[in-house]
């Protein structure tokens, strides 16, 4: 076992600071130090796209970053997002529409799609498809994802929120 | 689209519509609770050391370096975990004469794949438990692979366990009228043989366990990311030795299993073992590259065939020869054997052809296992018998949808029973194939295409027809002696402030089972779908059942949901008229009030009648005694499986220079019977097509000549990507099942079933002005262009 290092950095809007092992990475520091189990990891070799976070508001695989290469940066994850609400509409989205199954891919779906949702102008369905394709989903078959951010891309077009759908439909938390 | 037929304007009327799903908000705020964030005070975690080779015998090992290392808690072999587990062995007694060889959590003097776990180390955490792997000495000595289907049956090949006599597990023969004279009176014959890729789930949560032992009460709780709990506990029970009543199993939030998560895996059986030696929780989590080489595989098939037709496109008689390679044991508890008996009863299905004869010969190799993986060999049946449907269409000059007319059971032919043993309550070709042919506008279609190939582009367009098992009795496992589950149960019960809670044995990973039954329960209770709380997956709370294998959520687990619901209600209404001095008859619950049937004008609510059952009983008449819980169980009765079916298009264009195929649209028109959330039934399907594609176009498990896998990351081996996938359109046929009151039957195959068929059939209509075909998946561009005379 090698020595464990300080390190600092600030999560989801909050400075933190731990001791940890060199070779631990952000993914596991997140996942295991934090107990911010939402980031997920599914292949831990940056192609799964199911640990993406943001690092200083850009999206970083967390597999792939050490948690001391981290020190004095600031990570938002899939529980930050949701609690500050920069991505309800996004949930909301992805609710009506069932972009989710197991949800295991899900919180690095949401990362990707916020930035994609950056975009100045909506993309098409074949542009969101290209985009989508660092993030793998076993389940759905990707369609429900593309519907949900086309959604969103309108609602925010018109300056609209995403309405739950269907007068059963439950409002995102 | 045919909708459901309920009547939708009434109250808490939930059947057939495309609710969301409430489960799904916590998974979209990160809060998700799957195995892999479970941590337990004091836990500790494992990693095992796997063989480097495909076939070896184990001559010593020496853990004394890693069981020093600091932070290490135990380091167990083979041996080590055989004095506490049974071995177990995977035959099942209706599959006569097969064979395998018993296994153990950990190999003990040989090892008979690449991958196979030798060691397990358990430490403070993963990474000193890997570290510790390091330092573990094995001196082994290589034997001689067994890799080939052919040289796996040759009378001189190595065994892989002498003690069984030969490398085949299983052989069957399946025959019906006179395939002979079939051949003898037919115009014309021809011949095919198909190679279907051995792959595997990817599920995007690895396997994971959590095993807790405790030695004072003799109990064992197990989080385990698992479909079947139940048939969980009856193994950790009988193979430990430990009381079924004690064993817990508890199957939280699952990212996916598609049918990988419900066999016995040497890593999760050894994972119980170290708790009992640990004392203490140990946890396991398969890493991806782990998963590829411990996961089961399937579908490793060559299937060589023959066809006999007359001249009017009629198929007359189909002659097949399956062989298929399942690793070094068949899988327990269900056999290795079960896709391809699969394989060969469900060739043909959907035709009325009466002379079929199907060999199978299943063969030990040293590879991972094969077993059951989503779908089931539909996906290899489909494929044979829709390219065979096409080719014979081909030679004679008749369309794809011509020659399936010309050769369906039609709607006058049922009950109908297959050559190979399968009854059919009903089935709906015709209205599946018409629907599609509409759906994909086929004449324009057609059109398009020729006017493309002028330009040289090459575009095909390919259909496949299937049926699906699902909603399986008994006949499916427990008549072999398996002990898993045909029947599922269900507990509703009314809380005090009125609100319902529905515990049932089926799981949810994400296909919306708890949403289903949550609509089912409503709408037959009569209340609000918010006030329902389905509650699923773990043995010391969820009444016994099957859970989740071979499509049976819905039909069966529904079915459960919605007699126990009808049954409260009674119960419900018999409180009621004692409160009320009226009788249940003349009353009705419905919004979560009581009613009277009459005249539905309102007479108590429901929380009334709970909190007075709950908290006054002193006030009801004498003699009143409320049963504000209601337990029902329900097994599959009738026909012995619920076939659903359906037919799928598949539209390519294919490069010629460089063999890549472009997919450009899928249609699928199915018939699963009562639909109780479209919604959820076309994200079923959605995602299964895409699975069958991932199998059409990209995975295989690529293994060289001495057993090794070599496409084994996620890097390597491909899986269908966002850009690579169509949109699919979707639209229903419902023709419910009459062995139910509900009417529904599964649907979570369907997609798979036939999504590689479609696109097989697509590749070669688009090569077909080429000269060129296919017969073998996946369709590489490699294999393209070797078929293009261009590799
Ligand atoms: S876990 Fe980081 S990309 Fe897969
Ligand atoms: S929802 Fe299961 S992997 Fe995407």
């Amino acid at each position: 076992m090698t020595e464990r290092v300080p390190v600092s950095m600030t999560v989801n809007g909050e400075d933190v600071q731990r001791f940890v092992e060199p070779r631990t990475t952000l993914g596991d520091f997140l996942r295991v130090e934090m107990e911010l189990t939402g980031t997920h990891l599914g292949c831990e070799m940056g192609v799964c796209g199911a640990c993406l976070v943001l690092l200083n508001g850009k999206p970083i695989h967390s597999c792939l970053m050490l948690a001391v290469a981290a020190e004095g940066e600031t990570i938002e994850t899939v529980e930050g997002l949701a609690e500050s609400k920069a991505i309800a509409d996004i949930q909301q989205a992805f609710h009506n529409r069932n972009a989710l199954q197991c949800g295991f891919c899900t919180p690095g779906m949401l990362v990707t799609a916020h930035e994609i949702l950056k975009s100045e102008h909506p993309l098409t369905r074949e542009e969101i498809r290209d985009e989508l394709s660092g993030n793998y989903c076993r389940c759905t078959g990707y369609e429900a994802i593309v519907d949900a951010i086309e959604q969103v891309f309108v609602a925010r077009a018109a300056g609209r929120e995403v309405e739950a759908s269907g007068q059963f439909a439950e409002t995102a938390a | 689209m045919n909708m459901a037929l309920n009547n939708t304007d009434r109250p808490n009327s939930y059947i057939g519509r495309s609710v969301t799903r409430p489960n799904a908000l916590r998974l979209l705020a990160g809060k998700g609770r799957y195995v892999t964030d479970i941590k337990l005070p004091r836990m500790l975690h494992a990693a095992f050391l796997r063989s480097p080779y495909a076939h070896a015998e184990i001559k010593s090992i020496d853990t004394t370096e890693a069981a020093a290392l600091k932070g290490v808690h135990l380091v167990a072999t083979g041996e080590d975990l055989a004095k506490l587990c049974k071995p177990w062995v995977g035959t099942l007694d209706h599959f006569r004469g097969m064979k395998s060889a018993p296994q153990l959590p950990l190999a003990v003097g040989k090892v008979v794949w690449a991958g196979q776990a030798m060691v397990a180390v358990v430490a403070e955490t993963r990474a000193i438990a890997e570290d510790a792997l390091g330092l573990i000495q094995v001196e082994m000595s290589e034997l001689p692979p067994v890799v080939d289907i052919d040289q796996a049956r040759e009378p001189d090949s190595t065994r892989i366990y002498p003690e069984l006599g030969d490398n085949v597990a299983f052989k069957l023969t399946v025959e019906s009228g006179d395939v002979k004279a079939a051949f003898a009176k037919a115009d014309g014959e021809l011949e095919e043989t198909f190679f279907t890729g051995r792959h595997t789930a990817v599920t995007m949560e690895p396997r994971a366990i959590i095993a807790d032992y405790n030695a004072s009460e003799e109990a064992l709780t197990v989080y385990h990311a698992t479909q079947t709990p139940y048939q969980f506990q009856d193994l950790f029970s009988r193979l430990y030795g430990i009381r079924e009543s004690r064993v817990r199993v508890i199957a939280p939030d699952i990212g996916g299993s598609f049918g990988m998560k419900l066999h016995v895996y040497n890593e999760d059986m050894s994972v119980v073992g170290l708790s009992m030696l640990c004392g203490r929780p140990v946890k396991y989590v398969a890493d991806r590259l782990e998963s590829f080489v411990s996961d089961i595989h399937a579908r490793d098939h060559r299937i060589k065939t023959q066809v006999a037709y007359d001249a009017s496109g009629a198929i007359l008689g189909v002659k097949v020869d399956d062989v298929t390679a399942i690793g070094a044991f068949s899988t327990a508890p269900r056999t290795s054997v079960v896709e391809g008996n699969q394989v060969v009863r469900l060739i043909g299905a959907p035709y009325r052809f009466r002379d079929y004869r199907a060999d199978l010969s299943v063969v030990f190799q040293n590879k991972v296992q094969t077993s059951q993986y989503r779908a089931v060999g539909h996906p290899i049946a489909c494929l044979v018998t829709e390219s065979l449907i096409d080719r014979v269409g081909q030679k004679l000059g008749i369309d794809p949808f011509e020659m399936r007319r010309r050769n369906i059971v039609t709607s006058d032919m049922y009950p109908y029973t297959s050559p190979a043993g399968y009854k059919f309550e009903r089935l709906s070709h015709e209205a599946c194939l018409d629907g599609l042919y509409k759906l994909m506008d086929y004449p324009r279609l057609r059109e398009e295409q020729k006017a493309l190939r002028e330009k040289g582009i090459h575009r095909g367009i390919g259909i496949a027809m299937f049926v699906e098992i699902t909603n399986p009795s008994p006949a499916f496992y427990g008549v072999g002696g398996a002990r898993i589950s045909s029947q599922d149960g269900a507990i509703v019960k009314i809380t005090p402030a009125g609100e319902v809670q529905c515990l049932i044995s089926v799981g949810e990973h994400g296909q919306g089972t708890e949403t289903i039954i949550g609509q089912i329960v409503a709408e037959h209770l009569g209340v609000d779908r918010e006030l329902v709380r389905v509650i699923t997956g773990d043995t010391d709370v969820t009444p016994q059942g099957g859970a989740n294998w071979a499509c049976r959520g819905a039909g069966i687990g529904g079915e459960t949901a919605l007699q126990a619901a009808k049954k409260l209600k009674q119960n419900v209404l018999s409180v009621a008229a004692a409160i009320l001095q009226s009788a249940p008859g003349e009353l009705d619950l419905i919004n979560g009030q009581i009613v009277n049937r009459s005249d539905r004008v309102e007479r108590i609510p429901l929380s009334e009648v709970a909190r007075i059952s709950y908290y006054r009983s002193d006030t009801l008449p004498p003699g009143t005694n409320p049963q504000l819980t209601a337990a029902h169980h329900y097994s599959p009765q009738g026909y012995p499986f619920a076939f659903t079916n359906g037919v799928q298009a598949c539209h390519v264009e294919v490069d010629a220079e460089t063999g890549f195929t472009k997919i450009l649209d899928l249609w699928v028109v199915e018939d699963c019977g009562r639909i109780i959330n479209p919604m959820l039934v076309e994200e079923q399907i959605r995602g299964g097509v895409v699975q069958g594609l991932g199998a059409a176009f990209f995975e295989e498990c690529r293994y060289n000549e001495s057993g090794q896998l070599e496409n084994g990351s996620l890097a390597d081996y491909l899986v269908p990507m966002a850009c690579e996938m169509p949109d699919i359109k979707i639209a229903h046929v419902e023709t419910p099942t009459q062995d139910t009151e509900l009417g529904a039957k599964g649907c979570g195959e369907a997609g798979t079933a036939a999504s590689s068929a479609a696109a097989m059939n697509a590749v070669n209509d688009a090569l077909a002005p080429l000269g060129a075909s296919v017969s073998q998946i996946p369709m590489t561009p490699q294999r393209l262009l070797k078929a293009l005379g261009r590799g």
